[in-house]
């Protein structure tokens, strides 16, 4: 049995490494994502507001002037420059920018449509009464966790669902479309055999990526992994595991591409905006809370992030491990049951 | 006393000979009454068939037969709807895998390796290999060993799946129309390999709709037809049996008032007209005295394709 694993497992490895196109798009994919950190931390890159800006007129009150001014420090808004006020305009009816001024005219425009637009407009009108409010502020305490730290357990989770779910679906799919599935049936290869050598060979590519990405924003962020990285690769197996045999159980029995690309984002999408990967869910209604439970990438998020973020160590999230110990066995055995060599 | 041991020792000799003979004689393969049915389709109408180890056994019909569904319910690439299928007098287990070798119809090579890395894969999904050097001597591959899958032709891609199917070193080897594709020189080739595995007393259970390929390689033809066995045999034996005479092509066609009186049967197939008859001399008398254009005429001993065209009525390449 194993020699027929290490076999299937090697000729795979093969084929990917040999495949050009897939090579390069795997290795070249962290490092784009890595570029979008660079891009996305960086000054500019972490404005939330885009606020266009007419050439200014002369004789504005005093007050108004001060408000402006005290506006124009807000941080994390990039403020763009307009000489054309109909260009300007036309800029904020299609979203361009999300708001527009013209200093010295005691004028600004904003689109009621907007959610941002309305964000900028209070920031603009609170600039004047900064001073007069009633409330104190108050410093985080303890170990702040900066945005990019809490960010980046996210990024890798969802970089190693696409290429659990598209890595190995497809590629089943493409073997039962072409023939070489129906071929390895009629050797003494079973079902979970292929399926094994197809899991374990994915693992080592999924582990060796994410290790790629990790170091690279390490060194670029400086950032570091405040619990155990035995814990942080364990949880990263695990939830890559899990994604990795759902990937199998959706390419059990099609033998369409498309179909099977359609399926795919049909899981992913879902997937990928409810597992928190960009955004917490908290204060999400009750029932999204729930069933962002269903996906194995909530758990490896929540788990990864646990020991990156807090230091929590592995015990402390066994709830995530279990759960995502027991969706892999779930979802193996029921692409084992479901699974057809041949297209119908 | 002094007799006893001659006796006993003859006697078990025989016993043994009984033994090994009734051993012998228990075909390979077996089928009884196989049925395979799709939706609105009987693909497979009670179709039975013994093979003796060493035979080359070749299922020959036009597409459409019900060949590669027989060969596949075989293989237990299919279930079978009804019927049986014995291997080694025994319904087929675990060991079946593992001690036949099988050539499908279609089917891809996996991408991104060579010739020797799939032949090295394939020999390691099994527990009983081949000799690597034999199976690339046999099957012709030294000089496309290091080549990549993608990058050989039509027939060194079949004489590859040909050495796959042989690298578990099988007993009964499965050839679903192992030529079709390929031009005569490469069909040619792949015969005369066959010829040497057939040399080997290895079983061949092969398909084709190729009347040549049939008679050339196999030693017992089942010739099918809208998922029935219309008639089995050796090559020779069906010929002798249902054919005696020769077969008349004219390349043009008549009007049929023109073959009014010929003393046999006569067939339109495509653009041409074939006579099957005994009485050649007849024939031609009497199609000269319709005055029949014999341009281009060929006269010729019939073959098994003048044998389906006579049992079905129609061409087995249709």
């Amino acid at each position: 049995m194993w020699n027929r694993i290490r076999t299937l497992f090697k000729a795979r490895n093969k084929e990917f490494y040999r495949d050009k196109s897939a090579l390069g798009w795997n290795f070249l994919f962290p490092f784009l994502i890595i570029l979008g950190f660079n891009f996305m931390f960086s000054q500019d890159g972490q404005n939330l507001y885009k606020v266009g800006v007419l050439p200014p007129i002369h004789g504005e009150s005093a007050v108004i002037e001060k408000e402006y001014q005290l506006f124009l420090q807000s941080k994390y808004i990039e403020f763009v420059e307009f000489d054309s006020e109909l260009e300007a305009l036309d800029k904020l009816n299609h979203h361009r920018i999300d708001f527009l001024v013209k200093p010295g005219s005691s004028k600004y425009w904003v689109s009621s449509s907007s959610p941002k637009g309305y964000i900028v407009e209070r920031l603009l009108k609170a600039g004047g009464e900064n001073s007069q409010s009633g409330f104190i502020r108050q410093s985080v305490e303890g170990r702040e966790i900066p945005y990019v730290e809490w960010l980046f357990p996210g990024i890798l989770g969802m970089n190693m669902m696409f290429s659990s779910l598209f890595g190995v679906g497809y590629v089943v799919v493409r073997y039962r479309k072409n023939g070489v599935l129906k071929r390895l049936s009629v050797t003494p290869v079973k079902p979970y055999e292929f399926l094994t050598a197809q899991v374990i060979s994915r693992m080592f590519l999924l582990l060796a990526t994410t290790a790629i990405v990790y170091t690279g924003c390490a060194l670029l962020y400086n950032f570091e992994c405040r619990g155990s990285y035995v814990d942080l690769i364990i949880i990263f197996a695990v939830g890559g595991f899990s994604m990795v045999a759902l990937g199998l159980l959706i390419a059990a029995r099609s033998s369409s591409e498309e179909f099977a690309g359609g399926i795919l984002n049909l899981i992913a999408w879902p997937m990928m905006f409810l597992s928190e990967v960009w955004f917490s869910l908290e204060g999400a209604e009750p029932w999204v809370q729930q069933l962002s439970k269903v996906f194995p990438l909530t758990h490896l998020i929540d788990g990864a992030r646990k020991i990156m973020n807090d230091g929590t160590s592995l015990f402390e999230i066994r709830y995530q491990v279990i759960s995502l110990i027991i969706m892999s066995g779930i979802f193996l055995v029921a692409g084992s049951y479901f699974f057809k060599w041949q297209k119908d | 006393m002094f007799m006893i041991g001659p006796l006993f020792v003859k006697n078990s000799l025989i016993v043994k000979d009984i033994v090994g003979k009734l051993i012998a004689m228990q075909p390979i393969l077996a089928v009884r009454d196989l049925v395979k049915l799709y939706p609105g389709v009987r693909a497979v109408d009670g179709v039975s068939f013994a093979i003796d180890p060493g035979m080359c056994f070749g299922l020959l019909g036009p597409n459409g037969a019900g060949k590669t569904t027989t060969i596949e319910v075989i293989e237990g690439i299919s279930p079978k709807t009804s019927g049986e299928v014995l291997y080694k007098g025994k319904p087929r287990e675990a060991r079946f895998r593992e001690e036949v070798g099988i050539q499908l119809q279609t089917t891809e090579l996996p991408q991104f390796l060579t010739v020797r890395e799939s032949l090295e894969m394939f020999r390691n999904l099994y527990h009983r290999k081949a000799d690597l050097d034999e199976l690339i001597g046999a099957c012709r591959l030294e000089e496309i060993l290091d080549r990549d899958n993608r990058q050989i032709s039509g027939g060194q891609k079949q004489r590859l799946l040909l050495a796959m199917a042989l690298a578990n070193d099988p007993e009964l080897l499965f050839l679903d129309e192992p030529t079709t594709g390929l031009d005569p020189q490469a069909r040619r080739y792949l015969w005369e390999i066959v010829t040497q595995i057939k040399s080997k007393n290895k079983t061949i259970v092969l398909t084709t709709h190729y009347m040549e390929e049939a008679q050339f390689l196999c030693d017992i033809v089942a010739i099918m037809d809208n998922g029935k066995i219309i008639a089995m045999g050796s090559p020779d034996e069906l010929l002798k049996e249902h054919l005696q005479g020769a077969a008349i092509i004219l390349p043009h066609d008549l009007p049929e008032k023109s073959l009014q009186n010929v003393p046999c049967k006569w067939f339109k197939v495509g653009d041409r007209i074939e006579i099957q008859t005994e009485r050649v001399n007849d024939c031609m008398q009497i199609l000269i005295a319709q005055g029949v254009d014999l341009t281009g005429m060929t006269v010729r001993s019939q073959n098994l394709e003048d044998l389906f065209l006579k049992l079905t009525g129609k061409e087995i390449r249709s």
